[in-house]
């Protein structure tokens, strides 16, 4: 590995400004992830040409892939900045910010609309207050807990969203992520009290029926969660859920 | 009353969502303030557990022993009728997360499982494999947002909070805040406010286990105009975080509870691999020092522990400042289904496998034990507080809370492992309950946004970004906070001498005087992280000096303040009745007639004034000192 790194970054000064391609070069050390390397570039933002720009502007904040913040297009994949190794990459290497979302600033995008969607297939269980009531939830084995662990931990970084083919900014499709919390919801096992609303609000126009199956979102996960068998388990009950509002059987 | 009163939280992690939670469901107009997605706050970055007592490992625990633990483990320094609450609603407060839908790791019949934590001889740990943290802020962000659904609450991300509204009467009537996309100042008028800003780490730069947002800027904001700031001196370096140049990043103490061991080589020159160095070649330290703990002693004593044998006994591992965290000898099945979340950060940052090879580790500025400080009401019949109190986490500004990290209120002088997912848990829900009161008592609520406590606020605050802006001057922020950090844990340490302080405060003096002579290399008006950076690095300085300070001030060594100097050292080989014990005990409680008080750090325009405050004993009297060995 050669001593110097090299980013191609796209640029963009605001949410309508035209883009611009510029190239920084960052000093290598062991272990150097790009989110450093962004730091490095934002205390001294001379591009390799030599030239005085502003520094780019990305989100981040654990820098331990939890939080989600850092998801950016690596080489033209999505990935989490802070996690992802220089020295396993290509150069020169290309950032870029996720296509899906709308840009607010350089490698920043503004994912609300991934929240929104929570809202939408209503990924919660509905408790009678945030109050002690004196007991917990039902048992759960710990078979159960371990497939529903898998899924709790998505941190709404928007990976999934980026690959997917029927995900974008002017279709109605909510995507595998919202979808993953509605799997989540409805097996918990007071949860699935609501399981009813949460499958009619997948069940309409951008819900699963809109997934063209092309298991991109699988693929690039971070966190490695089962969002293809959370939703073939949806297809079977949606399916049912069908059958019962046909049969008026609730 | 025409319309219900509004209250404004500042921070939407942990602390800052119960908060929120439990006024939106009292029927309040909430106002969240975040400076990102809340559902990114640094609370998903806590790993290990949540402690409550279930007693259901056979080991007959008790709630009792959880206070105990607690108070001891914080060298008593804790107001004790909080920490009684705490304790007593901590097993409640987990079977309303569980019923969040919270996904804890459970045992064989399907309950809630249990493991081993820090400075606590019983299981009473709660856990969702390694990953507690980002379940429970999940749990609760879930039900905010059922809230939000409903149009009790409203978010506003990408926020930051830059000063208080007060009125002529010294009441918090609101905020100033600044719009991290457009830059503009906006007042938000609101009839309380609740800060939950969360910890102080990034004082120490990338020498910190914290979130780069974990500034404690709005904490110091809030100092500055006359909030008083407790016992910052205190603050935790966790003993076991990866080392890296951009950040030190957290490996649960739950490794050690599982079975984790810290060794290093017992010869300095020996630089075989670990997995070559036979056990009798190997110095398990912890195990030998505290026959009784291991490597489970409390985070102070383990910290200091690796910084003497590192930098005392001149035996990190290679010669460097670092030591083994081995799990090599566990169930690899085991401990990837127990600590899978922090196994797969080793891996993908460092590139070994902790299953095979013994992890690198070193002490880390983890937790701020000090923070804002914040009043209770004692209730004398039940010795805890008096629960919906409106005293309770109120701050000494009339209408200004404070929950979560950015208080003082729990954990004394050393936090225990997995009680801050408690106590930001539990800060929260007390303090909107709180607040819920404060308000139902509240004559007059707020004025028009147009009122002069709102726009001579803002116009104050949009000349410091004018100034900030224009500045030509030659300092880079970013390095400056690197030297910050630099300073921060090589002067302000694990370990403490007033000489040293003394020299600490005179260096970030100049570095505050350097951080007005910055220059920020930017001339986008959009979206500019440099400005907010550069403000926000001023009051970490800001908070550095407060942290010297107080530590300059404690002649003394407890929990984490540990200065050589003012040691009282636990005498070898004698145990409770032995006349050499007996004369220590007596030494102690000798210390504890100078030293057991509240530090409160007031603001002044030369620098951070040090007073005391008396500690309430009211539950545990401190008869017994702290002894792990």
């Amino acid at each position: 590995m050669s001593d110097k790194i090299k980013f191609r970054i796209r640029r963009q000064d605001t949410p309508y400004s035209p883009t611009y391609w510029q190239t920084f070069q960052v000093p290598f050390r062991e272990g150097l992830n790009v989110v450093s390397a962004l730091m490095m570039i934002r205390q001294n933002p001379i591009t390799a040409d030599g030239l005085k720009v502003d520094p780019v502007a990305w989100e981040f904040n654990c820098m331990e892939e939890v939080c989600g913040a850092c998801t950016m297009l690596i080489n033209h994949r999505p990935m989490q900045a802070c996690s992802t190794l220089v020295n396993t990459l290509q150069q020169p290497i290309t950032l870029e910010p996720l296509s899906k979302f709308p840009v607010i600033r350089d490698l920043m995008v503004d994912r609300s609309r991934l929240f929104a969607d929570l809202k939408r297939v209503r990924a919660w269980i509905e408790i009678d207050g945030a109050w002690d009531i004196h007991q917990g939830a039902p048992r759960i084995s710990p078979e159960h807990w371990q497939d529903n662990y898998l899924y709790s931990r998505c941190m709404s970084c928007g990976s999934c969203l980026e690959a997917c083919p029927q995900y974008a900014q002017d279709l109605p499709f909510v995507g595998a992520a919202a979808l993953a919390a509605v799997r989540l919801m409805n097996n918990h096992p007071t949860g699935k009290y609501q399981r009813k609303q949460r499958l009619h609000a997948i069940m309409g126009e951008g819900g699963l029926s809109d997934c063209g199956n092309a298991q991109n979102c699988v693929q690039v996960c971070p966190k490695e969660i089962p969002l293809t068998t959370a939703i073939g388990e949806l297809g079977r009950q949606t399916t049912k859920q069908l059958l019962k509002d046909l049969l008026g059987s609730g | 009353m025409s319309r219900p009163r509004k209250v404004i939280v500042v921070g939407g992690g942990l602390g800052g969502l119960w908060a929120a939670l439990r006024l939106a469901e009292a029927g309040f107009q909430v106002q969240i303030f975040s400076l990102f997605e809340v559902k990114r706050s640094h609370s998903v970055c806590a790993q290990g557990g949540i402690n409550a007592c279930f007693d259901s490992k056979g080991e007959r625990d008790t709630i009792w022993q959880h206070i105990v633990d607690t108070l001891k483990g914080g060298a008593y320094l804790a107001n004790q009728p909080p920490v009684k609450s705490m304790c007593e609603d901590a097993p409640g407060l987990i079977q309303t997360f569980e019923r969040m839908g919270v996904t804890f790791s459970r045992t064989a019949e399907g309950l809630l499982d249990l493991r081993l934590f820090g400075g606590v001889k019983h299981r009473r740990t709660l856990f969702a494999g390694a990953s507690t943290g980002q379940q429970l802020l999940y749990g609760v962000d879930q039900e905010v947002r059922r809230q939000e659904s409903l149009g009790r609450l409203q978010k506003f991300e990408w926020w930051e909070f830059l000063s208080l509204g007060l009125n002529q009467q010294g009441a918090c009537q609101g905020i100033i805040a600044m719009n991290l996309r457009t830059m503009e100042i906006k007042a938000f008028p609101s009839d309380a406010v609740i800060l939950a800003s969360g910890g102080m780490g990034q004082v120490y730069g990338h020498r910190s286990t914290n979130s780069t947002n974990s500034t404690g800027a709005a904490a110091c904001r809030v100092y500055q105009q006359g909030a008083w700031l407790a016992n910052t001196e205190f603050f935790q370096f966790h003993p076991t975080a990866m080392l890296g140049d951009d950040k030190t990043r957290l490996m649960s103490e739950a490794a050690r509870g599982e079975g984790g061991r810290i060794w290093v080589p017992s010869d300095a020159n020996d630089r075989r691999r670990p997995s070559q160095i036979p056990e009798p070649d190997r110095f398990y330290f912890l195990e030998e020092w505290y026959p009784s703990y291991g490597n489970t002693v409390p985070r102070d004593l383990a910290s200091r522990a690796i910084w003497e044998v590192v930098h005392k006994l001149g035996l990190g591992v290679g010669g460097e400042a670092k030591v083994y965290l081995d799990l090599t000898h566990l169930n690899p099945g085991f401990i990837e289904q127990r600590l899978h979340a922090i196994l797969d950060i080793y891996r993908k940052f460092h590139g070994t496998d902790p299953v095979h090879e013994p992890m690198e580790i070193y002490p880390s500025a983890h937790y701020a034990m000090g923070g804002l400080w914040v009043d209770f009401e004692r209730d004398d019949t039940t010795g805890g507080i008096k629960h919906g109190s409106p005293r309770n986490h109120a701050t000494n500004i009339p209408g200004l809370y404070a929950c979560g990290e950015c208080d003082y209120g729990y954990h004394g002088a050393n936090r225990l492992g997995a009680n801050s997912l408690l106590s930001a848990s539990y800060s929260g829900r007390v303090a909107g309950e709180s607040v819920a009161n404060y308000l139902q008592g509240l004559q007059q609520g707020h004025p028009g946004s147009e009122d002069p406590i709102y726009s001579n606020e803002i116009k104050h605050q949009q000349e410091l970004n004018h100034q900030l802006i224009n500045n030509q001057g030659e300092e880079n922020p970013y390095q400056l906070h690197r030297e910050l950090g630099e300073l921060m844990s090589s002067q302000v340490g694990v370990v403490r001498d007033n000489q040293t302080l003394n020299n600490a405060i005179e260096s970030l003096r100049t570095l505050q005087q350097r951080s007005r002579n910055i220059n920020l290399q930017e001339h986008n008006s959009w979206s500019n992280q440099g400005l907010a950076y550069a403000r926000q690095l001023q009051e970490m300085i800001r908070l550095g000096e407060v942290i010297a300070a107080s530590a300059l001030h404690r002649d003394e060594c407890r929990g984490a303040h540990y200065k050589p100097e003012f040691e009282l050292k636990l005498p070898e080989n004698a145990s409770a009745g032995d006349p050499a014990y007996e004369t220590y005990r007596s030494q102690w409680k000798a210390q504890n007639q100078n030293w057991l008080k509240t530090t409160i750090a007031k603001h002044t325009d030369w620098g951070p004034q040090v007073d005391y405050q008396a500690v309430d004993l009211s539950v545990l009297a401190p008869e017994e000192p702290r002894d792990y060995r």
